[in-house]
């Protein structure tokens, strides 16, 4: 992928970057909607579905609580879902490559995160005598670059995952050697341990919520008996 | 949401909607030092320019400086704050009695916010979107169905926030003991469970395709997988798990 046609997609990755934290926090970087809207931009909105519900899952084990460190779903979901939209239809490697690649970008851009915290403490300090005087400019300047520089953050971040990981996803589904049906099966099971054990570490205190959930299966049941 | 009755107060619609607006931006400027307190200054930068003097009085420069400080909070709930303190900025309140509010309603806005909308709203509305997706909605439809559940209660939540924080005060306390963010949370996760029973099944069965034989290995994994992670709790972070043994699985899959 050259660096013109992965502009794009870094583009939204730096706008769904954006989301995550600074602005508006509506959620569009949740993989969900993120990997489903560069599937959109390649052209194939529903391989970014199936990204996106994957890495959604996983990211149920993430809660983004305050000063808590943590992966940055929203440039790495457009990165996934852009990486196995790109493949072509039935590559039995695309999916777990792509979800794989998406990881550590979220992985890395989570570090990228921590660098722009960081940077904007050491701005803070060299205006802190300016704001503790009340300077409306100083403020403005320090939030207004803030939200800068974490947009800058997400297209960085995405470009250089498209640059690095679309060859790379390429060359592992060129030499693949699993099944089809076994590729699928392992991102299915480590996408329902880690979904599993996410609503249960989130949900275990609430009362009498494996009953909850055991009559949400047996809805299932119901409704597949019936289908 | 309802509680104890609220005084209006004669702030322009225009400078609300300002205010509500830069509150979606309100971690802007995050960083490790002052946490949200630069942000709460820039969401109440607005409301400030009414003090007298207007923008170059010694009132505002001051009102801004100390709303720019240290602050703590879920950023869904920082309107209670902004809200309030602006109220008090504008009556005049004791600086003294407006600092140590604010150290005081840190913590609540943060633990309540975090219960809440991280750990019960945000999980609720990924699992109806999964369910979506499991029963075979469009990718239209399941980002549809997530971005709007979701954002019916972000944009209501800070939008009340605002609102209660403006009408008031520094007696804004109450605010939190609103069953919503008392009981919500417990509600929630009820109503998430039930449907993560339903949505993990058809999610995962539509995402498998193919290799609908391997099912019941597929299951018995997934159980062992989970039991596992259920156990380790927090000592354990899934989504690394995840990567791990993805990067081993794709090393095996190119060199067989």
């Amino acid at each position: 992928m050259s660096f013109m046609e992965a502009l794009p997609i870094a583009l939204l990755g730096a706008v769904l970057g954006l989301d995550v934290v600074t602005f508006p926090q509506a959620m569009i970087a949740r993989p969900i909607v993120s990997s489903t809207l560069a599937g959109a931009f390649i052209g194939h909105s529903e391989s970014g579905l199936l990204v996106g519900v994957v890495l959604e899952l996983i990211a149920l084990d993430t809660l983004p609580f305050g000063a808590s460190r943590y992966p940055e779903w929203g440039s790495a979901g457009v990165v996934g879902g852009a990486l196995f939209a790109s493949q072509a239809k039935g590559m039995p490697g695309a999916l777990p490559a792509s979800i794989l690649a998406a990881l550590l970008t979220a992985m890395i851009s989570g570090s990228s995160m921590v660098i722009l915290r960081r940077l904007i403490a050491g701005r803070l300090e060299r205006s802190r005598a300016l704001i503790e005087e009340g300077s409306r400019d100083a403020l403005l300047s320090l939030h207004l670059s803030g939200m800068t520089f974490d947009l800058l953050r997400g297209a960085i971040v995405t470009m250089a995952a498209m640059l690095i990981f679309s060859p790379l996803v390429r060359a592992i589904v060129a030499t693949w050697g699993s099944e089809s049906e076994y590729s699928r099966a392992v991102v299915v099971v480590v996408a329902a341990m880690v979904a599993g054990g996410a609503l249960w570490k989130v949900f275990h205190s609430v009362r009498h919520v494996i009953w909850f959930f055991l009559g949400g299966v047996g809805i299932y049941l119901g409704l597949r008996a019936f289908a | 949401m309802s509680g104890t009755p609220t005084q209006p107060f004669g702030l322009p619609f225009r400078v609300k909607l300002a205010m509500f607006v830069r509150m979606l931006a309100v971690q802007g400027s995050w960083n490790y030092e002052t946490l949200l307190g630069t942000g709460i200054g820039f969401v109440m930068e607005p409301g400030l320019r009414f003090l007298p003097g207007g923008i170059d009085g010694p009132q505002y420069r001051a009102a801004l400086a100390r709303e720019s400080r240290y602050f703590n909070a879920h950023p869904y709930l920082t309107g209670i704050a902004v809200g309030s303190l602006t109220r008090a900025e504008l009556e005049g309140v004791d600086p003294a009695r407006i600092e140590r509010f604010r150290s005081a309603l840190a913590s609540p806005l943060g633990s309540v916010g975090d219960r809440l909308v991280w750990a019960s709203w945000l999980p609720f509305c990924s699992v109806v979107a999964l369910c979506v997706f499991g029963a075979g909605g469009s990718a239209l439809a399941v980002v549809g169905t997530f971005l709007l559940l979701y954002n019916a209660g972000h944009l209501l939540l800070r939008a009340w926030g605002l609102h209660v924080g403006l009408a008031r005060g520094l007696n804004v306390a109450s605010a939190l003991g609103n069953p919503v963010l008392r009981q919500g949370p417990q509600y929630i996760g009820s109503a998430t469970a039930l449907v993560a029973g339903v949505a993990l099944p058809i999610a995962l069965q539509r995402v498998v395709g193919p290799g609908r034989a391997l099912v019941g290995g597929i299951i018995v994994a997934a159980l062992i997988g989970l039991l596992i992670l259920a156990r380790l709790r927090e000592r354990a972070e899934g989504w690394r798990i995840a990567l791990g043994v993805l990067a081993v699985f794709v090393l095996y899959s190119i060199l067989s």
